[in-house]
């Protein structure tokens, strides 16, 4: 059956050629992502786990057998519509009423649906069956990146936030994207064992959003205040690749999901080097900093979760106020702005930020109160901030 | 002239007006015939379609080409949201509204509306709303973008626009229920003698459904929304999680409206195609008590269905189960009507004018949108669609080529007997294969970028999605021209008065009441209940 789509995709291929020179895209010059989208794919992705090829299956089947009724149907209209014309001098009968075929055709759909809902219960409850995990991994949303953490299993305590590459959001906005995984890469991909049940724990901490992998057959919302989960277990190595699934706000296009499925000596290995790096990255809130160290740091903090909406300028867009000049980022009371931060204000519309460590807390208000037109020579030491927090 | 345009009755109906009739901008404003009513709400959805239609063809625009040409995407959540909420409560709901003035007192034999002057109300009400949701773009912070489906919490950080969003719902909410009130109350009430519910026309029953649907579920959505904005600003937390609030209850209660609200927009329709397909097959609708039967099902399932919405929110296995088996079982009674249809037509004497040609349109290609529906109901294989273009072109194909399709067909079929004048069958036909290519165009390439795994509501996308994308925008430019070309080279010349005059039963097969009348139909018609044959088709003295 699997030569059915790629006999399309290539008819469809050559039709596009010369439509492809007017539309004059650059997509010509894209190729298939492996783990994410083919070019002009038109069907449901190649599996990775035994889950999605059976709802390929399911699909197929479904698709078929629509096709086959919807043709029935129509053959017997279209023949009507050719031969019962009054241009060819056809005579309208004269009947209108039968019960009999009325029953009919009420029993034998009814049974024909029977017939399909049972392969799909058994899909269904096996895809709901998330018990007996090797593996379980929180993936939290935020507006608009993906939050990882590794709750049970091998890799338990490590955890981090992950965000598309900011060079492809410029693209995007310049209106001139480029590269396979265009609006796919990210800095830190979830990364996982082949072959092993991988749980996946959903929440949120702002709007919903929605958790999917196409070539896995997951999709999840993730709700805040809530937790929902679903599984998978990949069955070969490579890189897969998702994107947030429900409308979360602006950047809602900006928040792809990027899955790493690695041997399990190579998790092991991942698993070893992220531990050593998180002890070595753990930032010591006690520690006192130098207002250059803290605008430096604070920079980067800020390029990664400010600049989206805030903007690189400081002067903020539409709704969103400019923090250039703004009374709270230049209030005497350093708190003001440390509790913004931490709580968020409007309503979420400024969403808090007390996932980042108070560190970064501290680099990027300290970056926010001495960049552009503000020079108020604040710094606001880590510990400040943790005192804030309790 | 037409009876659109004409201010005074006709000559030969002098006592019609009654000497009292107001004129000029007063016959619209203080207007409480039906006929009046339904030209302006015909008049009032189409203006909500176009400006719903170019919002339409800004987001197809933008989404031309990967990469954010024109728009940034907080403004482009702005338009799919818009464009959703006007085309949904400003375009099909309101237009359906206005085929019902018109046309359920003709075919009862009833002399107008049950409550003319709460017509008036329910009509000039949507004025203010539509004037609010068209406006809200000027507002601080530009339109709610939070999808017309207005999630929460999103919504919870909406700017001020989305209280007038929730306002301008609101009163279209409470137009809807009064217009339903007075359909129920004429069907029940004011028919002529001899005009049995079982022999009322097809479009009255569809329509009588229709109202008890929106009678039901419309103050389902005030709720949902009235509670939206006490969180916003009355410090409750009903969908607020941070206050012990469940975002998934909104989804419950307004798919509880949602669902039938999809039937509301889509029975009506049945019931033109169900008058048109005999009309034009020259012959007798197949299974006509089968037909009600099967709108009635269709109406009474679409309150347990409403969770298919929601696969992915996470429900219990058990939860997504019963909800799989409601949602198939509504493909039998709809294959039932479709199966009815195709039996009209068999071994009718076919011609097929615009009316039919948009009919048989409408039976082909809202199939193909029932059977995807179909297959959206399996909630294995929804998971994978859910949220993506698949489903954008389903509800399209239901939509589009459902409701807007009938509608054309309703237009064309009774045109005549509105403005009393003939429009050019040319001109339709070029209208129909237009529009029916240019919408395949649009929205069949989304069905692969569905499966593909293209998310809707994305302003940029990745690279692989480009030439069905690109296709797809370009068709959406046709079918706009398409129905501009409709507006302006066959709406307006009908009311307009020019063209060929109509004659009472322009439709050599049609029956009923509306065919007993003149064409332009006079102001006043059926002032005395008129007496009726034994079909209660025709007036019999």
């Amino acid at each position: 059956m699997k030569s059915i789509p790629n006999k399309l995709a290539s008819l469809l291929c050559h039709a596009g050629v010369w439509a492809g020179a007017w539309v004059a895209t650059a997509a010509q010059a894209v190729n298939d992502l492996p783990g994410g989208p083919a070019v002009n794919q038109l069907n449901l992705p190649e599996p990775a786990t035994k889950i999605a090829a059976e709802q390929n299956s399911l699909h197929w089947m479904m698709l078929i057998l629509c096709t086959v009724i919807f043709v029935a149907v129509f053959s017997v209209m279209f023949y009507s519509i050719w031969k019962h014309r009054k241009s060819v001098g056809h005579k309208p009968a004269n009947f209108h009423e039968s019960v009999t075929v009325e029953i009919v055709w009420t029993i034998v759909p009814f049974i024909i649906v029977i017939l399909m809902a049972l392969p799909a219960t058994k899909l269904l409850v096996a895809q709901k069956d998330t018990t007996n995990a090797d593996l379980t991994v929180k993936a939290t949303g935020y507006q608009w990146k993906w939050g990882y953490d590794y709750i049970k299993g091998e890799g338990e305590g490590i955890g981090f936030i992950s965000t598309l590459d900011s060079g492809q959001r410029a693209m995007s906005d310049a209106g001139k994207p480029q590269g396979d995984n265009y609006l796919f890469k990210v800095d830190n991909p979830l990364v996982v064992p082949v072959g092993k049940k991988i749980r996946v724990i959903t929440t949120a901490n702002d709007v919903i959003h929605a958790f999917a992998v196409p070539q896995f057959g997951i999709k999840q919302d993730a709700i805040p205040g809530f937790v929902r989960d679903t599984w998978f277990r990949a069955e070969k190595v490579g890189f897969f690749y998702g994107q947030c699934q429900e409308l979360c706000g602006k950047e809602h296009a900006y928040m792809p999901i990027h899955v790493k499925v690695v041997s399990a000596e190579d998790y092991t290995k991942w698993v070893d080097g992220e531990k050593k790096k998180l002890a070595a990255k753990a930032d010591d809130p006690s520690k006192v900093w130098t207002q250059t160290d803290l605008i430096a740091r604070g920079e980067k903090v800020y390029a990664a979760n400010c600049a989206a909406c805030h903007q690189a300028n400081g002067k903020g867009a539409g709704p969103i106020l400019p923090l250039d000049g703004s009374a709270k980022v230049l209030d005497a009371d350093k708190l003001v702005q440390v509790q913004v931060l931490l709580n968020g204000q409007n309503n979420g519309a400024m969403p808090a930020w007390k996932q980042l460590s108070d560190t970064e807390i501290a680099a990027v208000i300290t970056f926010t109160k001495n960049s552009w037109s503000n020079k108020t020579g604040q710094i606001v030491q880590p510990a400040e901030v943790k005192t804030a927090r309790k | 002239m037409s009876a659109v345009l004409d201010t005074h009755g006709h000559g030969d109906h002098a006592h019609d007006d009654h000497g009292h009739a107001p004129s000029g901008w007063k016959r619209w404003v203080y207007a409480t015939n039906h006929k009046d009513i339904g030209t302006l709400y015909l008049l009032f959805s189409f203006t909500m379609l176009m400006i719903g239609g170019v919002l339409a063809l800004l987001i197809r625009a933008e989404l031309f080409q990967p990469g954010l040409q024109l728009v940034n995407p907080e403004l482009f959540n702005q338009f799919t949201t818009m464009h959703g909420l006007i085309m949904v409560f400003g375009a099909i709901m309101p237009a359906f509204v206005g085929f019902a003035n018109w046309m359920i007192p003709l075919q009862i034999g009833a002399s107008d509306m049950a409550f003319a002057r709460m017509n008036n109300f329910s009509f000039w009400l949507m004025i203010p709303a539509g004037l609010m949701l068209a406006g809200s773009f000027f507002m601080p912070g530009g339109a709610p973008a939070a999808g017309w489906t207005l999630y929460a919490p999103l919504t919870l950080q909406m700017g001020p626009s989305m209280d007038a969003g929730i306002f301008a719902m609101h009163i279209l909410g409470a137009s809807s229920i009064m217009g339903s009130i007075n359909i129920i109350v004429t069907i029940l009430n004011m028919r002529a003698p001899g005009m049995t519910l079982m022999k009322m026309p097809m479009f009255a029953w569809t329509w009588r459904i229709t109202a008890y649907l929106l009678i039901a579920v419309m103050p389902v959505l005030a709720g949902a929304i009235t509670m939206t904005l006490t969180d916003r600003h009355f410090g409750t937390s009903f969908f607020n999680p941070a206050g012990g609030g469940d975002p998934v209850m909104y989804q419950h209660i307004f798919w509880f409206f949602g669902h039938p609200e999809v039937y509301i927009m889509i029975l009506p329709a049945f019931g033109i195609v169900s008058q048109i397909i005999p009309a034009f097959a020259r012959k007798k609708l197949f299974g006509y008590s089968s037909m009600v039967y099967a709108t009635a099902s269709i109406a009474i399932l679409s309150f347990i269905v409403w969770a298919h919405h929601m696969y992915t929110t996470g429900m219990p296995v058990t939860g997504q189960l019963f909800f799989m088996y409601a949602t198939m079982l509504i493909s039998v009674p709809t294959g039932v009507k479709v199966f009815n249809w195709v039996a009209t037509m068999w071994r009718g004497s076919m011609t097929f004018e615009t009316p039919m040609l948009f009919a048989v349109g409408f039976i082909f290609v809202f199939t193909m949108g029932g059977f995807t529906g179909l297959i959206l109901s399996m909630a294995p294989i929804d998971l994978q669609l859910q949220d993506g273009y698949y489903v954008v072109a389903h509800f399209h194909y239901v939509l589009v080529a459902g409701s807007l399709f009938a509608m054309f067909a309703g237009a064309y079929y009774w045109m005549p007997k509105w403005t009393g004048v003939m429009y050019k069958e040319s001109r339709g036909k070029l209208h129909f294969w237009w529009t029916l290519i240019a919408f395949n165009v649009t929205f069949f390439p989304m069905h692969f970028l569905g499966l593909a795994g293209m998310p809707r509501r994305y302003a940029d996308y990745p690279m692989q999605f480009a030439d069905f994308n690109a296709i797809a925008s370009v068709g959406a430019f046709f079918f706009g021209f398409a129905q501009v070309y409709f507006f302006f080279f066959i709406v307006l010349p009908c009311m307009l008065g020019k063209g060929e005059k109509a004659a009472q039963q322009p439709w050599e097969g049609a029956e009923g009441l509306e065919w007993e009348v003149p064409s332009p139909a006079p102001h006043h018609t059926y002032e005395t209940p008129p007496k009726l044959n034994a079909d209660a088709n025709k007036v019999i003295g």
